[in-house]
């Protein structure tokens, strides 16, 4: 068969235009670097401002310390504080003063004990410790009170053993901390960040692929071939789930190197998971393309339905069980969500299948959907 | 033409260009405002209906009353009752349930005693922030408990406990804490998407270069392109704060117009850098990707959802120069704190700085393309 004819009909015909428009696209991609720096270059510089800079875990708290009578046992006390690495104690004089460091943000706490307090310490009701928190920072105040809750027991502990006496505790509560046991944020925060930035990977590279052909008119010229829709979708699809699965293992191993999280699941399950998940980010921005037809409003559509979603409803930060029903309903549609719980499983737990399965499938469904879609409205004609 | 009118043509021509397409005009609106109301539930680090399961060795009734504390607060919800040790590793492994309290054979004869008896929680710490607070939640209780079983018992309780207070949230509701930083991530979102794709969009279709051919000078170009992305900014961000305050409920003590100042030189400030974005990409493609690359950051390194304190001292310095920082004090000061206009100002100038920096810069990009 002369090559026209191959060309023009017949199964090696599909796999040669399919070949010609994966050749293309990769030539695009080429003279305009930015795919290549949206797939390898993103990944680096987020990972590295976040696997550094973002931390739950509080150090060296500035606290506040206002002691109206120093005597052995309140100094006892503030010697608690000042051994733990959670807290910075700084002496103030007197109450007014703290609470001008509190206002002016010198100081996240005040821990006050007033002058009475060695006199209950041994009286029936005992003393209080009071603290003051500022509340503008929930968490953060929450977290800050635990700490001192640790102290406070880790002091009383230590009475205790010093008076031979015991420790007047009904109940004492040991907690075992499976899979994270040192309370590492980062372990759970950069798998996190890996799905955000591969979600923008993800729309990034297709929302505008389709959307340019539209508007510089190549996608007319594109029609009059013999080449199918179905042929021109996978030929976009092809290059650029090679780029992405590049800057995902981009980030993996940054992840397990350059951070140190443990990757106590098998490679082979991240990397499935992986490609489920690309193909749902880049059938989602193939969707948005075709919608779109134009460049700019792709761009909106980019923006607005990925960083922020995949940030806050993925289960990232926020936990989705504490959500309200119609919300959890909503982070169901997100791809995000399900990567999310893959991830941290697979790097913290391991091979853990109840909990993979479900998420693979939910990628899998969302993949075959946002695709099919595209498929559906991406029609061989003119408007 | 005077330049006010030429300003004026460029402005409505702007505003032409994005509400005459149906698709533009609605992804304007609609989104960033569903997005308040889903975001706003959904950030926030309280938990509810925690899932935990529950293995008691002892069965006594100290070991009860204890589980009972737990099952009816509402930060918990108790899901099974297991019988073995073993079970206890599916159920966490499967996410089925957070934690499981074990309680183990000796809980009461130690209670009786007076002696400290152990409750063990095992928890699930693949979330480690959850974990942290839910072991708070956990703590407080335990701690509940302890106290009124020495009352009870006319027992003496510890010698000193701990009488914590917060100032601006009494209750520690994080919502308090979320809902205003949302105001500054959804405006910041909407002016990037106005005026980091509009100047790209232009120089792609080649429009642009028709544009510097009119009688424009480039400074009005330039205030033509960023009064849109501030109306749009003003008014979007008007709304939110209503729907904070009468939705959500957080209290707003503070002035409005220290809300408003903080605003407008806020989104002077992201149209600056959004516009630097555009006048530096040849392709809308690469406005979106300089788009991605300032909101990322800007958005998870402003305190919105981790302190800044934790942050390590080179990131710290970052910070400084991402506007969205000194919004979101902004914003938590006015409505949780009441801050006076005075207190602010210190937030107000870098703002107002880096506005006038990436405004200047970016007129300085147009020029050049001019030449």
């Amino acid at each position: 068969m002369p090559p026209e004819r191959a060309w023009r009909s017949g199964r090696g015909g599909a796999h040669m235009r399919l070949r010609g428009l994966v050749r293309k696209e990769f030539l695009q991609i080429l003279r305009d670097p930015s795919s290549i720096a949206i797939a390898f270059v993103m990944p680096v510089v987020l990972l590295l401002l976040f696997g550094y800079g973002v931390s739950m875990d509080a150090r060296h708290v500035p606290l506040a310390m206002v002691v109206e009578q120093p005597d052995a046992d309140t100094a006892g006390l503030v010697g608690a504080f000042g051994n733990t690495e959670y807290f910075h104690p700084i002496a103030m004089p007197d109450m007014r003063s703290a609470e001008r460091a509190m206002l002016a943000g010198r100081v996240s706490g005040i821990v006050h004990l007033r002058a009475d307090f060695s006199r209950r310490l041994h009286s029936a009701g005992g003393a209080p410790i009071q603290l003051i928190l500022n509340g503008v920072d929930a968490n953060y105040a929450r977290l800050i009170q635990g700490y001192v809750q640790g102290v406070w027991g880790a002091w009383l502990t230590q009475r205790a053993r010093l008076q031979g006496a015991r420790l007047p505790l009904a109940v004492d509560l040991q907690p075992r901390v499976w899979f994270n046991g040192n309370f590492r944020s980062r372990d759970y925060l950069v798998p996190g960040l890996i799905v955000v930035i591969m979600t923008l990977i993800g729309a990034l590279l297709t929302a505008l692929v389709m959307a340019r052909e539209w508007e510089r008119g190549t996608m007319e010229a594109l029609l009059v071939t013999p080449v199918r829709m179905r042929e021109i979708l996978i030929g976009k699809l092809i290059p650029y789930f090679v780029l992405g699965m590049g800057g995902m293992a981009l980030s993996v191993a940054m992840a397990v190197w350059l951070f140190q999280v443990p990757l106590r699941g098998s490679l082979w399950v991240l990397t499935l998971s992986s490609a489920l998940f690309l193909g749902a980010a880049l059938g989602m921005g193939l969707l948005i393309s075709i919608t779109a037809r134009n460049q700019f409003v792709a761009g909106l559509l980019a923006i607005i339905t990925t960083f922020l979603p995949a940030f806050i409803l993925s289960g990232f930060i926020f936990d989705i069980g504490s959500m309200p029903t119609v919300v959890q309903w909503i982070t169901r549609l997100m791809a995000a969500r399900y990567f999310v719980a893959i991830l941290q499983t697979s790097f913290l737990a391991g091979d853990v299948w109840p909990v993979l399965l479900p998420n693979a499938l939910a990628l899998m469904g969302m993949a075959v959907i946002f695709l099919g879609l595209s498929r559906r409205r991406a029609r061989k004609r003119l408007e | 033409m005077t330049a006010a009118r030429r300003i004026l043509a460029l402005t409505i021509k702007e505003f032409l260009a994005l509400m005459k397409d149906r698709f533009s005009r609605v992804v304007v609106v609609v989104p960033p405002l569903l997005q308040t109301l889903a975001f706003g539930y959904a950030a926030s680090f309280d938990l509810n209906h925690v899932p935990f399961a529950v293995y008691d060795e002892d069965g006594g009734a100290g070991a009860r009353e204890l589980v009972a504390r737990f099952a009816a607060a509402p930060a918990f919800q108790q899901r099974a009752v297991i019988h073995r040790h073993a079970d206890i590793r599916p159920l966490i492994d499967n996410r089925k349930v957070l934690m499981v309290l074990h309680i183990g054979p000796q809980f009461g004869r130690r209670l009786a005693l007076g002696e400290p008896a152990p409750l063990q929680i095992v928890i699930d710490g693949r979330n480690s922030n959850t974990a942290a607070i839910a072991l708070n939640y956990a703590r407080s209780i335990v701690t509940g408990f302890n106290r009124q079983w020495a009352a009870d018992r006319g027992r003496g309780g510890p010698p000193a406990f701990v009488e914590a207070r917060a100032w601006f949230n009494p209750n520690l509701e994080s919502r308090w804490f979320f809902v205003p930083g949302i105001i500054g991530l959804l405006t910041l979102v909407v002016t990037m998407m106005v005026t980091a794709l509009s100047v790209a969009r232009e120089r792609e279709q080649g429009t642009f270069d028709q544009l510097l051919v009119t009688p424009m000078r480039p400074a009005e170009i330039l205030v033509g392109k960023a009064l849109p992305g501030l109306i749009i900014g003003v008014l979007e961000g008007a709304v939110i704060t209503l729907i904070a305050v009468y939705w959500f409920q957080v209290p707003l003590l503070g002035s409005l117009t220290a809300l408003f100042v903080g605003l407008c030189l806020f989104l002077l400030s992201a149209i600056g850098i959004g516009l630097m974005i555009s006048s530096l990409s040849v392709t809308l493609q690469q406005a979106l990707l300089g788009a991605f690359l300032f909101l990322v950051p800007a958005v998870i390194l402003s305190g919105f959802a981790t302190p800044i304190a934790n942050m390590p001292e080179a990131v710290q310095l970052l910070t400084y120069a991402n506007p969205l920082r000194y919004f979101v004090v902004v914003l938590r000061g006015v409505f949780l704190q009441g801050a006076p206009f005075g207190l602010l100002v210190g937030q107000f100038w870098p703002m107002a700085v880096i506005g006038l920096v990436t405004l200047t810069a970016a007129g300085w990009l147009f020029r050049r393309r001019m030449h």
